[in-house]
């Protein structure tokens, strides 16, 4: 029953159908861009606090505290701060691209957005409205084109400065952003291969009406999710501005707002990637167990509904970045490049061989898109998962740092740990 | 469909302004008073030695290289994922569904003589070390 339906819904998500006239378009665009991009402002300033509140809580301390209630002014304190700051300029830097830099990867990061849906369309009394900034046809393309346009902020940024260790930050930062565009490109096409089109609404209701893409595609999810974080210099993988090695990396010599555009441009960039990894695997504004919310009649209740399943998960993602921040420790460079280039990009070229046969094969046995359908492809990739780990990986990359230790060393250490007077009661 | 990347357009005019307005109003706002220390650059505190605009290693551009060879893969790879269903059903689809008994191995067979061409050469470049960073 499920297929025949999408016709009908594509109808309706289509963005030519809604018989919007041209002005109604133009002013509901503006409303929606001036909301998405005062939410992604007003939350990467909330995202601030939230990564400090998150990291006192992990570290068990308490966090700023003392601006507002519990901290809740800080991030104010902090952009009047940096609004108000002397700004420095280097002696060496080249200045032009010193100042066009922290625009650079503002920008970017700040239109990623604009082709993710949010929530289902509202229906006006002007018509049917998309609940997306620009619903545009190319979809994920234009993420992909956009979002590779920040490294040049950074790499500009690094090398303008003029001082040794940004230079550094923008180059390892540039070639890791590259490296792991490539894996990431390439488990986006997995899901592409099942939804059939590259339109975000698309791969939503393909979603809704057969699986979530994360027990349908776990492993496109899990390259995906990799390099994601890779993508955003987070941790484990901000070598790019590794304190130890690198004081701050490529904005060392920024200050005052120059060195905010920055930090916004990272943290939109982790909500962007958030609203992606939830778009493409976790079925977007999708309700789980029901096609109640996917199809007409449309209405506000459903608009708001859909629109805060999406923000529950793209927030439990932006969580989960901070989670991993003060789980995982750093890559070495050397560990991060064999890790993009020859671990991810083979696997996610395999991942799609074997994909595309299944879905022949699935073709071939007259399976069509349903709940068997994603019951078959949730047990392939289980099964795909536990070979990738177990097998392939055999405890030497995701694993903690005694696999990589002979067996009879490991436990002479843990014999001597347990003799030392500092050992844990109660072993591990 | 001309009005389909207004948005774009629209939003990019949006942002643009907002960093120039950012960057402008810290500039008004703040006290200039620059000394010679704080002009120079910052290596720790310890007076900078050197110049930035050194020779860096090979490795990066090497990396450069092999993103342009693969990202090219990958933008192939992106619209025969889009158009699979198409390619692998000998007859046109009817609903977005291949009708039974109509399935052709046509799209599979043609990307994985192309994706064999490429593993071949990161197979290459594997053997060659140049994605061994040490």
């Amino acid at each position: 029953m499920t297929w025949s339906l999408v016709l009908g819904l594509l109808q309706v998500a289509d963005p030519q159908a809604p018989p919007v006239s041209t002005s109604v378009f133009v002013i509901a665009t503006v409303i929606k861009m001036i909301i998405v991009f005062t939410v992604l402002m007003v939350g990467v300033a909330l995202l601030t606090l939230a990564e400090r509140k998150i990291s006192a809580w992990i570290q068990d301390r308490h966090g700023p505290n003392r601006v507002g209630w519990h901290g809740l002014l800080q991030p104010a304190a902090d952009g009047v701060k940096n609004i108000m700051k002397e700004e420095t300029y280097p002696d060496a830097a080249y200045k032009p691209l010193f100042i066009m830099a922290p625009a650079l990867a503002f920008i970017p990061a700040m239109l990623t957005f604009a082709v993710i849906p949010f929530a289902s369309p509202l229906p006006t009394s002007k018509g049917l409205i998309e609940m997306v900034v620009a619903p545009l046809p190319i979809g994920f393309l234009y993420i992909l084109a956009i979002a590779s346009l920040g490294v040049y902020g950074i790499v500009l940024a690094g090398w303008s400065s003029n001082n040794k260790y940004s230079l550094l930050g923008g180059l390892r930062s540039s070639a890791q952003m590259v490296s792991y565009e490539i894996s990431m490109g390439l488990s986006t096409v997995a899901v592409l291969l099942v939804a059939g089109n590259v339109a975000l609404n698309d791969i939503i209701w393909q979603q809704a009406t057969t699986v979530w893409n994360f027990f349908g595609l776990t492993v496109a999810f899990i390259i995906f999710l990799i390099a994601a974080f890779a993508e955003t210099n987070r941790l484990p993988f901000d070598l790019p501005e590794a304190e130890s090695e690198l004081i701050a990396g490529y904005h060392m010599e920024y200050s005052a707002m120059k060195f905010s555009l920055f930090f916004i441009a990272e943290y939109s960039n982790m909500v962007t990637a958030s609203a992606l990894l939830v778009t493409l695997f976790f079925g977007g504004w999708d309700i789980p167990f029901t096609l109640w919310d996917n199809l007409a009649p449309w209405s506000i209740g459903k608009t708001l509904l859909t629109g805060l399943f999406f923000a529950v998960k793209v927030l439990f993602f932006l969580f989960f970045y901070m989670w991993i921040r003060w789980t995982l420790p750093r890559f070495r460079y050397d560990q991060l490049m064999s890790l993009g280039w020859r671990v991810l990009l083979p696997v996610a070229l395999v991942y799609i061989v074997i994909i595309a046969g299944t879905l022949l094969i699935l073709d071939l046995l007259g399976i069509r898109p349903g709940a068997l359908y994603g019951l078959i492809l949730g047990i392939l990739n289980l099964v795909l998962a536990g070979v990738l780990f177990l097998i392939l990986d055999s405890g030497r990359i995701i694993s903690p740092a005694s696999g990589r230790v002979e067996a009879d060393q490991l436990r002479r250490l843990r014999a001597m740990r347990s003799r030392s007077p500092l050992a844990a009661p109660g072993g591990d | 469909m001309s009005r389909t990347y207004l948005p774009v357009l629209l939003l990019m005019g949006f942002v643009v302004f907002n960093a120039i307005l950012m960057i402008g109003l810290s500039h008004l706002t703040m006290r200039s008073r620059p000394t010679p220390v704080k002009q120079s650059a910052y290596e720790s505190g310890i007076p900078a030695l050197g110049e930035a605009r050194e020779r860096f290693s090979v490795k990066f551009y090497m990396v450069a290289m092999l993103f342009i060879i693969f990202d090219i893969e990958t933008v192939f790879l992106i619209p025969w994922g889009a158009y699979f269903r198409n390619l692998s059903c000998a007859v046109p689809l009817t609903n977005g569904l291949c009708p039974s008994g109509q399935v052709s191995m046509f799209g599979l067979v043609e990307m994985l003589v192309f994706m064999a061409i490429l593993i071949v050469g990161l197979v290459y470049v594997w053997k060659k070390g140049a994605l061994q960073w040490d």
